[in-house]
Protein backbone atom coordinates (compact mmCIF):
# COMPACT_ATOMS: atom_id res chain seq x y z
CA UNK A 1 0.00 0.00 0.00
CA UNK A 2 1.43 3.11 -0.75
CA UNK A 3 1.06 6.41 1.36
CA UNK A 4 -0.06 9.50 0.70
CA UNK A 5 0.21 11.48 3.59
CA UNK A 6 1.58 14.12 2.86
CA UNK A 7 -0.24 15.22 0.02
CA UNK A 8 -3.40 14.81 1.54
CA UNK A 9 -3.11 15.92 4.80
CA UNK A 10 -4.75 19.21 4.52
CA UNK A 11 -8.25 18.07 3.46
CA UNK A 12 -8.85 16.28 7.12
CA UNK A 13 -9.29 19.76 8.94
CA UNK A 14 -12.86 18.93 10.30
CA UNK A 15 -14.01 19.36 13.94
CA UNK A 16 -14.74 16.21 14.30
CA UNK A 17 -14.79 12.54 16.72
CA UNK A 18 -16.84 9.50 16.21
CA UNK A 19 -19.16 6.93 15.03
CA UNK A 20 -22.17 6.12 12.75
CA UNK A 21 -24.81 3.78 12.69
CA UNK A 22 -22.98 2.56 9.73
CA UNK A 23 -25.19 -0.64 9.99
CA UNK A 24 -26.56 -3.21 7.76
CA UNK A 25 -29.67 -3.28 6.16
CA UNK A 26 -30.65 -1.45 2.60
CA UNK A 27 -27.76 -0.78 2.03
CA UNK A 28 -25.49 -1.64 -1.34
CA UNK A 29 -24.47 1.60 -1.83
CA UNK A 30 -20.98 1.16 -1.35
CA UNK A 31 -19.63 0.66 -4.62
CA UNK A 32 -17.98 -3.05 -5.47
CA UNK A 33 -15.20 -2.07 -8.14
CA UNK A 34 -12.85 0.95 -7.97
CA UNK A 35 -12.09 2.89 -10.92
CA UNK A 36 -9.07 0.81 -12.04
CA UNK A 37 -8.03 4.56 -14.39
CA UNK A 38 -7.43 8.02 -13.64
CA UNK A 39 -4.71 9.67 -11.13
CA UNK A 40 -3.80 7.51 -8.03
CA UNK A 41 -3.98 10.20 -6.28
CA UNK A 42 -7.00 11.74 -7.01
CA UNK A 43 -8.69 8.18 -6.37
CA UNK A 44 -7.62 8.07 -3.34
CA UNK A 45 -9.09 10.82 -2.25
CA UNK A 46 -6.93 13.43 -3.39
CA UNK A 47 -10.38 15.35 -4.95
CA UNK A 48 -11.06 15.99 -1.16
CA UNK A 49 -8.58 18.81 -1.39
CA UNK A 50 -10.93 20.81 -4.06
CA UNK A 51 -14.39 19.62 -2.66
CA UNK A 52 -14.08 20.47 0.99
CA UNK A 53 -12.98 24.63 0.52
CA UNK A 54 -16.28 23.81 -1.96
CA UNK A 55 -18.61 22.71 0.33
CA UNK A 56 -18.13 25.65 2.58
CA UNK A 57 -18.98 27.96 -0.17
CA UNK A 58 -21.92 26.28 -0.88
CA UNK A 59 -22.97 25.66 2.24
CA UNK A 60 -23.25 29.69 3.10
CA UNK A 61 -25.31 30.41 0.37
CA UNK A 62 -28.20 27.90 0.89
CA UNK A 63 -30.15 30.11 2.19
CA UNK A 64 -30.53 32.82 -0.16
CA UNK A 65 -30.71 30.13 -2.87
CA UNK A 66 -32.99 28.60 -1.35
CA UNK A 67 -35.62 31.88 -0.66
CA UNK A 68 -34.81 32.77 -4.63
CA UNK A 69 -36.03 29.65 -5.34
CA UNK A 70 -39.35 29.76 -2.88
CA UNK A 71 -40.05 33.67 -4.09
CA UNK A 72 -38.94 33.84 -7.43
CA UNK A 73 -38.96 30.71 -9.24
CA UNK A 74 -42.07 29.21 -7.64
CA UNK A 75 -43.61 32.61 -7.15
CA UNK A 76 -44.82 32.11 -3.35
CA UNK A 77 -45.27 34.26 -0.86
CA UNK A 78 -42.71 33.34 2.28
CA UNK A 79 -45.03 34.18 5.26
CA UNK A 80 -47.55 32.49 3.78
CA UNK A 81 -47.79 28.59 5.17
CA UNK A 82 -47.01 26.96 2.10
CA UNK A 83 -43.65 29.39 1.42
CA UNK A 84 -42.49 28.71 4.40
CA UNK A 85 -42.67 24.61 3.99
CA UNK A 86 -41.77 25.02 0.76
CA UNK A 87 -38.62 27.53 1.98
CA UNK A 88 -37.55 25.57 4.95
CA UNK A 89 -37.68 22.28 2.73
CA UNK A 90 -35.36 23.70 -0.30
CA UNK A 91 -33.19 25.06 2.35
CA UNK A 92 -33.32 22.06 4.75
CA UNK A 93 -32.52 19.08 2.25
CA UNK A 94 -29.47 20.48 0.90
CA UNK A 95 -28.31 21.73 4.49
CA UNK A 96 -28.76 18.29 6.50
CA UNK A 97 -27.46 16.05 3.80
CA UNK A 98 -24.24 18.01 3.39
CA UNK A 99 -23.65 18.27 6.84
CA UNK A 100 -24.18 14.49 7.56
CA UNK A 101 -21.84 13.85 4.53
CA UNK A 102 -18.93 15.72 6.15
CA UNK A 103 -19.53 14.70 9.81
CA UNK A 104 -19.83 11.19 8.77
CA UNK A 105 -16.48 11.62 6.71
CA UNK A 106 -14.64 12.87 9.83
CA UNK A 107 -16.44 10.72 11.97
CA UNK A 108 -15.41 7.64 9.86
CA UNK A 109 -12.32 8.48 9.67
CA UNK A 110 -11.51 9.23 13.13
CA UNK A 111 -13.09 5.68 14.05
CA UNK A 112 -10.47 3.82 12.40
CA UNK A 113 -8.42 4.41 15.38
CA UNK A 114 -10.95 2.76 17.71
CA UNK A 115 -11.93 -0.63 17.75
CA UNK A 116 -14.40 -3.00 19.82
CA UNK A 117 -11.91 -5.29 20.31
CA UNK A 118 -9.72 -2.29 21.92
CA UNK A 119 -12.47 -0.90 24.18
CA UNK A 120 -12.93 -4.63 25.22
CA UNK A 121 -9.89 -4.77 26.51
CA UNK A 122 -9.29 -1.66 28.18
CA UNK A 123 -12.50 -2.52 30.07
CA UNK A 124 -11.81 -6.05 30.51
CA UNK A 125 -9.35 -4.93 33.31
CA UNK A 126 -11.88 -2.73 35.52
CA UNK A 127 -14.36 -3.38 38.27
CA UNK A 128 -17.34 -1.42 39.96
CA UNK A 129 -19.02 2.21 39.13
CA UNK A 130 -15.67 3.08 37.24
CA UNK A 131 -15.99 0.38 34.91
CA UNK A 132 -19.48 1.70 33.92
CA UNK A 133 -18.39 5.26 33.41
CA UNK A 134 -15.59 4.28 31.29
CA UNK A 135 -17.89 2.03 28.62
CA UNK A 136 -20.37 4.95 29.01
CA UNK A 137 -17.51 6.75 27.64
CA UNK A 138 -15.97 4.76 25.37
CA UNK A 139 -19.25 3.59 23.79
CA UNK A 140 -19.36 7.26 22.15
CA UNK A 141 -16.41 6.86 20.28
CA UNK A 142 -16.33 3.15 19.59
CA UNK A 143 -18.38 1.89 16.15
CA UNK A 144 -20.83 0.11 16.78
CA UNK A 145 -23.51 -1.55 14.47
CA UNK A 146 -26.36 -3.25 16.33
CA UNK A 147 -26.13 -6.43 13.77
CA UNK A 148 -22.79 -6.75 15.72
CA UNK A 149 -24.63 -6.58 18.93
CA UNK A 150 -25.34 -10.25 19.71
CA UNK A 151 -21.25 -11.20 19.20
CA UNK A 152 -19.73 -8.43 20.75
CA UNK A 153 -22.06 -8.61 23.72
CA UNK A 154 -20.79 -12.53 24.14
CA UNK A 155 -17.73 -10.36 23.90
CA UNK A 156 -17.27 -8.59 25.88
CA UNK A 157 -19.13 -11.09 28.40
CA UNK A 158 -16.71 -13.70 27.69
CA UNK A 159 -13.21 -11.57 28.59
CA UNK A 160 -14.71 -10.62 31.47
CA UNK A 161 -15.88 -7.24 31.41
CA UNK A 162 -18.51 -6.85 34.06
CA UNK A 163 -22.16 -7.02 32.72
CA UNK A 164 -23.35 -3.67 34.22
CA UNK A 165 -20.16 -2.40 31.74
CA UNK A 166 -21.75 -4.15 29.07
CA UNK A 167 -24.70 -2.82 29.66
CA UNK A 168 -23.40 0.64 29.71
CA UNK A 169 -21.58 0.31 26.32
CA UNK A 170 -24.29 -1.36 24.77
CA UNK A 171 -26.42 1.56 25.82
CA UNK A 172 -24.55 4.40 25.28
CA UNK A 173 -22.93 3.09 22.00
CA UNK A 174 -26.20 3.70 20.14
CA UNK A 175 -27.76 6.53 22.33
CA UNK A 176 -24.94 8.48 21.98
CA UNK A 177 -23.96 8.65 18.78
CA UNK A 178 -21.44 10.43 17.46
CA UNK A 179 -23.29 11.43 14.36
CA UNK A 180 -26.34 12.63 15.87
CA UNK A 181 -23.67 14.90 18.29
CA UNK A 182 -22.04 16.68 15.11
CA UNK A 183 -25.12 17.05 13.60
CA UNK A 184 -26.65 18.41 16.43
CA UNK A 185 -23.52 20.96 16.82
CA UNK A 186 -23.99 21.89 13.53
CA UNK A 187 -27.50 22.72 13.54
CA UNK A 188 -28.14 24.12 17.05
CA UNK A 189 -24.39 24.96 18.73
CA UNK A 190 -22.54 23.34 21.18
CA UNK A 191 -24.96 23.72 23.87
CA UNK A 192 -27.65 21.58 22.97
CA UNK A 193 -24.91 19.33 21.93
CA UNK A 194 -23.21 18.77 25.05
CA UNK A 195 -26.43 18.66 26.82
CA UNK A 196 -26.83 15.84 24.44
CA UNK A 197 -23.80 13.91 24.83
CA UNK A 198 -23.40 14.23 28.80
CA UNK A 199 -27.30 12.86 29.49
CA UNK A 200 -26.72 10.16 27.05
CA UNK A 201 -23.50 9.28 29.30
CA UNK A 202 -25.04 9.63 32.44
CA UNK A 203 -28.09 7.13 31.45
CA UNK A 204 -26.15 4.78 30.32
CA UNK A 205 -23.76 5.05 33.45
CA UNK A 206 -26.42 4.92 35.71
CA UNK A 207 -28.53 2.13 34.18
CA UNK A 208 -25.50 0.17 33.49
CA UNK A 209 -24.56 0.08 37.19
CA UNK A 210 -28.11 -0.27 37.94
CA UNK A 211 -28.31 -3.27 36.25
CA UNK A 212 -24.67 -4.74 37.26
CA UNK A 213 -26.00 -4.09 40.65
CA UNK A 214 -29.38 -6.09 39.98
CA UNK A 215 -27.10 -9.47 39.59
CA UNK A 216 -29.09 -10.38 36.35
CA UNK A 217 -26.24 -13.25 35.35
CA UNK A 218 -28.22 -15.75 35.65
CA UNK A 219 -30.63 -14.19 32.72
CA UNK A 220 -28.50 -14.79 30.06
CA UNK A 221 -29.23 -17.54 27.72
CA UNK A 222 -27.33 -20.40 28.16
CA UNK A 223 -25.61 -20.44 25.22
CA UNK A 224 -23.68 -17.21 25.62
CA UNK A 225 -21.51 -18.90 28.48
CA UNK A 226 -21.41 -22.09 27.30
CA UNK A 227 -19.85 -21.77 23.48
CA UNK A 228 -16.10 -22.06 22.53
CA UNK A 229 -14.87 -18.43 22.50
CA UNK A 230 -11.27 -17.47 21.97
CA UNK A 231 -10.69 -13.71 21.75
CA UNK A 232 -9.31 -12.53 19.03
CA UNK A 233 -7.73 -9.18 19.67
CA UNK A 234 -6.23 -7.19 16.77
CA UNK A 235 -6.71 -8.09 12.53
CA UNK A 236 -3.67 -7.87 10.53
CA UNK A 237 -4.63 -5.14 8.39
CA UNK A 238 -2.59 -2.02 8.70
CA UNK A 239 -4.42 1.56 9.08
CA UNK A 240 -2.15 4.04 6.81
CA UNK A 241 -3.35 7.37 5.90
CA UNK A 242 -4.71 6.26 2.57
CA UNK A 243 -6.99 3.11 4.12
CA UNK A 244 -8.43 5.19 6.53
CA UNK A 245 -9.25 7.91 3.84
CA UNK A 246 -10.15 4.83 2.20
CA UNK A 247 -12.48 3.76 4.52
CA UNK A 248 -14.20 7.62 5.16
CA UNK A 249 -15.26 8.12 2.01
CA UNK A 250 -16.54 4.51 2.13
CA UNK A 251 -18.43 5.28 5.08
CA UNK A 252 -20.14 8.59 3.64
CA UNK A 253 -21.51 6.67 0.81
CA UNK A 254 -22.83 4.11 2.44
CA UNK A 255 -24.27 6.16 5.02
CA UNK A 256 -25.74 8.68 2.88
CA UNK A 257 -26.74 6.72 0.22
CA UNK A 258 -28.79 4.49 2.40
CA UNK A 259 -30.59 7.18 4.69
CA UNK A 260 -31.21 9.71 2.17
CA UNK A 261 -34.74 9.02 1.59
CA UNK A 262 -35.36 8.92 5.23
CA UNK A 263 -34.12 12.38 5.76
CA UNK A 264 -35.93 13.91 2.81
CA UNK A 265 -39.56 12.00 4.72
CA UNK A 266 -38.01 13.91 7.72
CA UNK A 267 -37.59 17.09 6.18
CA UNK A 268 -40.97 17.12 4.67
CA UNK A 269 -42.74 16.69 8.00
CA UNK A 270 -40.53 19.19 9.41
CA UNK A 271 -41.34 21.29 6.59
CA UNK A 272 -44.89 20.66 7.93
CA UNK A 273 -44.74 21.15 11.08
CA UNK A 274 -42.65 24.46 10.39
CA UNK A 275 -45.55 25.27 7.88
CA UNK A 276 -49.07 24.43 8.76
CA UNK A 277 -48.27 23.39 13.01
CA UNK A 278 -49.38 26.54 14.90
CA UNK A 279 -47.15 27.17 17.70
CA UNK A 280 -50.06 27.45 19.93
CA UNK A 281 -51.10 23.86 19.53
CA UNK A 282 -46.79 22.80 19.72
CA UNK A 283 -46.80 24.44 23.24
CA UNK A 284 -50.07 22.34 24.27
CA UNK A 285 -48.75 18.91 23.20
CA UNK A 286 -45.06 19.45 23.76
CA UNK A 287 -44.85 22.53 25.76
CA UNK A 288 -43.46 22.55 29.13
CA UNK A 289 -46.61 22.57 30.84
CA UNK A 290 -47.78 19.07 29.16
CA UNK A 291 -46.00 16.60 32.30
CA UNK A 292 -47.53 13.86 29.98
CA UNK A 293 -45.74 14.66 27.07
CA UNK A 294 -42.40 13.50 28.00
CA UNK A 295 -43.19 9.91 28.55
CA UNK A 296 -45.80 9.92 25.28
CA UNK A 297 -42.59 11.10 23.58
CA UNK A 298 -40.65 8.20 24.84
CA UNK A 299 -43.21 5.25 24.21
CA UNK A 300 -44.11 6.97 20.62
CA UNK A 301 -40.01 7.41 19.91
CA UNK A 302 -39.06 3.71 20.93
CA UNK A 303 -41.00 1.25 18.17
CA UNK A 304 -40.11 4.41 15.80
CA UNK A 305 -36.57 3.06 14.22
CA UNK A 306 -34.57 6.08 12.79
CA UNK A 307 -31.22 6.27 11.87
CA UNK A 308 -29.79 9.36 13.89
CA UNK A 309 -29.28 11.65 11.12
CA UNK A 310 -33.34 10.93 9.88
CA UNK A 311 -34.77 12.27 13.18
CA UNK A 312 -32.58 15.36 12.94
CA UNK A 313 -34.84 17.93 10.75
CA UNK A 314 -38.13 16.75 12.94
CA UNK A 315 -35.94 17.55 15.77
CA UNK A 316 -34.97 20.98 14.12
CA UNK A 317 -38.98 22.04 13.33
CA UNK A 318 -40.41 20.93 16.52
CA UNK A 319 -37.47 22.93 18.46
CA UNK A 320 -38.50 25.68 16.04
CA UNK A 321 -41.89 25.83 16.93
CA UNK A 322 -41.57 26.24 20.46
CA UNK A 323 -41.43 22.43 21.71
CA UNK A 324 -39.54 22.16 25.08
CA UNK A 325 -35.86 21.00 25.24
CA UNK A 326 -36.22 18.28 27.39
CA UNK A 327 -39.68 16.48 25.32
CA UNK A 328 -37.49 17.21 21.98
CA UNK A 329 -34.06 15.12 23.28
CA UNK A 330 -36.23 12.70 25.51
CA UNK A 331 -37.88 11.37 21.91
CA UNK A 332 -34.65 11.75 20.03
CA UNK A 333 -32.86 9.65 22.63
CA UNK A 334 -36.12 7.21 22.25
CA UNK A 335 -35.62 6.84 18.81
CA UNK A 336 -32.43 6.63 18.50
CA UNK A 337 -31.30 4.28 21.52
CA UNK A 338 -33.96 2.30 21.74
CA UNK A 339 -35.12 0.58 18.58
CA UNK A 340 -37.05 -2.73 18.76
CA UNK A 341 -34.81 -4.37 15.92
CA UNK A 342 -32.21 -4.08 18.45
CA UNK A 343 -34.18 -5.32 21.62
CA UNK A 344 -35.30 -8.20 19.41
CA UNK A 345 -31.69 -8.96 18.38
CA UNK A 346 -30.58 -9.03 21.86
CA UNK A 347 -33.17 -11.47 22.61
CA UNK A 348 -30.77 -13.57 21.45
CA UNK A 349 -28.52 -13.41 23.87
CA UNK A 350 -30.87 -12.00 26.90
CA UNK A 351 -33.89 -13.72 28.58
CA UNK A 352 -37.44 -11.73 28.63
CA UNK A 353 -37.13 -10.79 31.85
CA UNK A 354 -33.61 -8.90 31.69
CA UNK A 355 -34.95 -7.23 27.85
CA UNK A 356 -37.65 -5.98 30.09
CA UNK A 357 -35.45 -4.32 32.79
CA UNK A 358 -33.13 -3.06 30.63
CA UNK A 359 -35.38 -1.37 28.36
CA UNK A 360 -37.07 -0.51 31.53
CA UNK A 361 -34.32 0.93 33.24
CA UNK A 362 -33.36 2.59 30.01
CA UNK A 363 -36.38 4.05 28.88
CA UNK A 364 -36.89 5.56 32.75
CA UNK A 365 -33.75 7.36 32.39
CA UNK A 366 -34.78 8.87 29.77
CA UNK A 367 -38.01 10.29 30.86
CA UNK A 368 -35.99 11.51 33.88
CA UNK A 369 -33.63 13.58 31.42
CA UNK A 370 -36.42 14.87 30.09
CA UNK A 371 -38.56 15.90 32.84
CA UNK A 372 -34.89 17.73 34.33
CA UNK A 373 -34.33 19.47 31.36
CA UNK A 374 -38.25 20.80 31.27
CA UNK A 375 -37.58 21.91 34.65
CA UNK A 376 -34.50 23.39 34.53
CA UNK A 377 -35.18 25.57 31.39
CA UNK B 1 -4.61 -23.16 -0.84
CA UNK B 2 -5.98 -20.50 1.19
CA UNK B 3 -9.58 -21.46 2.91
CA UNK B 4 -11.21 -17.95 2.93
CA UNK B 5 -14.14 -17.09 5.57
CA UNK B 6 -16.04 -14.39 5.46
CA UNK B 7 -18.20 -14.32 8.78
CA UNK B 8 -21.21 -12.12 9.24
CA UNK B 9 -24.86 -12.24 9.97
CA UNK B 10 -25.27 -12.15 5.99
CA UNK B 11 -26.04 -8.01 5.93
CA UNK B 12 -25.20 -5.93 2.94
CA UNK B 13 -21.12 -5.02 4.36
CA UNK B 14 -20.95 -9.12 4.42
CA UNK B 15 -21.41 -9.22 1.12
CA UNK B 16 -19.22 -6.46 0.04
CA UNK B 17 -16.78 -7.53 1.89
CA UNK B 18 -17.04 -11.11 0.14
CA UNK B 19 -17.42 -9.83 -3.18
CA UNK B 20 -14.34 -7.57 -3.05
CA UNK B 21 -12.16 -10.59 -1.23
CA UNK B 22 -13.47 -12.87 -4.12
CA UNK B 23 -12.09 -10.62 -6.81
CA UNK B 24 -9.27 -10.10 -4.82
CA UNK B 25 -7.95 -13.44 -4.50
CA UNK B 26 -8.87 -14.01 -8.11
CA UNK B 27 -6.87 -11.22 -9.12
CA UNK B 28 -3.70 -13.12 -7.25
CA UNK B 29 -4.56 -16.01 -9.24
CA UNK B 30 -4.89 -17.80 -5.61
CA UNK B 31 -6.10 -21.83 -5.89
CA UNK B 32 -8.70 -21.11 -2.60
CA UNK B 33 -12.17 -21.45 -1.51
CA UNK B 34 -14.30 -18.88 -0.23
CA UNK B 35 -17.39 -19.70 1.93
CA UNK B 36 -19.59 -17.21 4.51
CA UNK B 37 -19.95 -18.18 8.00
CA UNK B 38 -23.38 -17.17 8.85
CA UNK B 39 -23.88 -18.65 11.89
CA UNK B 40 -23.38 -16.65 15.00
CA UNK B 41 -21.66 -20.11 17.52
CA UNK B 42 -19.13 -20.84 14.33
CA UNK B 43 -18.46 -16.99 14.37
CA UNK B 44 -17.96 -16.58 17.43
CA UNK B 45 -15.52 -19.71 17.68
CA UNK B 46 -13.46 -17.92 15.41
CA UNK B 47 -12.60 -15.05 17.45
CA UNK B 48 -14.46 -12.78 15.61
CA UNK B 49 -16.29 -10.38 17.89
CA UNK B 50 -17.19 -7.63 15.18
CA UNK B 51 -18.71 -8.69 11.50
CA UNK B 52 -17.95 -8.38 8.59
CA UNK B 53 -14.33 -10.29 9.19
CA UNK B 54 -12.38 -12.17 7.03
CA UNK B 55 -10.43 -15.11 8.74
CA UNK B 56 -7.94 -16.90 5.67
CA UNK B 57 -6.77 -20.40 7.34
CA UNK B 58 -8.18 -20.24 10.99
CA UNK B 59 -6.45 -16.17 11.53
CA UNK B 60 -8.97 -13.63 11.43
CA UNK B 61 -7.30 -11.02 9.21
CA UNK B 62 -10.28 -8.22 9.54
CA UNK B 63 -12.66 -7.68 12.05
CA UNK B 64 -15.41 -4.98 11.44
CA UNK B 65 -13.69 -3.64 8.44
CA UNK B 66 -14.37 -3.25 4.51
CA UNK B 67 -10.84 -2.90 3.09
CA UNK B 68 -10.54 -1.96 -0.75
CA UNK B 69 -9.75 -4.69 -3.47
CA UNK B 70 -6.11 -3.61 -3.29
CA UNK B 71 -5.73 -3.71 0.59
CA UNK B 72 -7.24 -7.17 0.61
CA UNK B 73 -5.09 -8.29 -2.06
CA UNK B 74 -2.01 -7.44 -0.33
CA UNK B 75 -3.40 -9.15 2.81
CA UNK B 76 -4.21 -11.93 0.90
CA UNK B 77 -0.64 -12.19 -0.96
CA UNK B 78 1.15 -12.00 2.13
CA UNK B 79 2.92 -8.66 1.60
CA UNK B 80 0.80 -6.31 3.96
Amino acid sequence: MTNETDSSESAITIPIVTEPRNCCGGGGCAPKHEPRKGSRFLKQGGWLIIALPLWFVIYRYLQPFADYLTSSVFGLDPASHLGSAVAFFLYDSPKVLMLLALVVLGVTFIQTFISPERTRDILAKRAGAWSNLLASLLGIFTPFCSCSAVPLFIGFVRVGVPLGATFSFLVSAPMVNEVALFMLLGLFGWKIAGLYAVTGVTIAFISGWILGKLKMERHLEAWVMEIPYNAQTASDYKMNFTNRLYAAIQGVKEIVGKVWPYILVGIAVGAFIHGYVPEALMARFMGKGAWWSVPLAVVIGVPLYSNAAGVMPIVQALLGKGAALGTVLAFMMAVIGLSLPETIILRKVLKPTLIAVFVGVVATGIMLVGYLFNFIL
Amino acid sequence: MPVIEICGPGCSRCKILAERADEAAKSLGLDYTLTKVTDMPQIMARGVMTTPAMVVDGVVKIQGQIPSVEALAALLGGKN
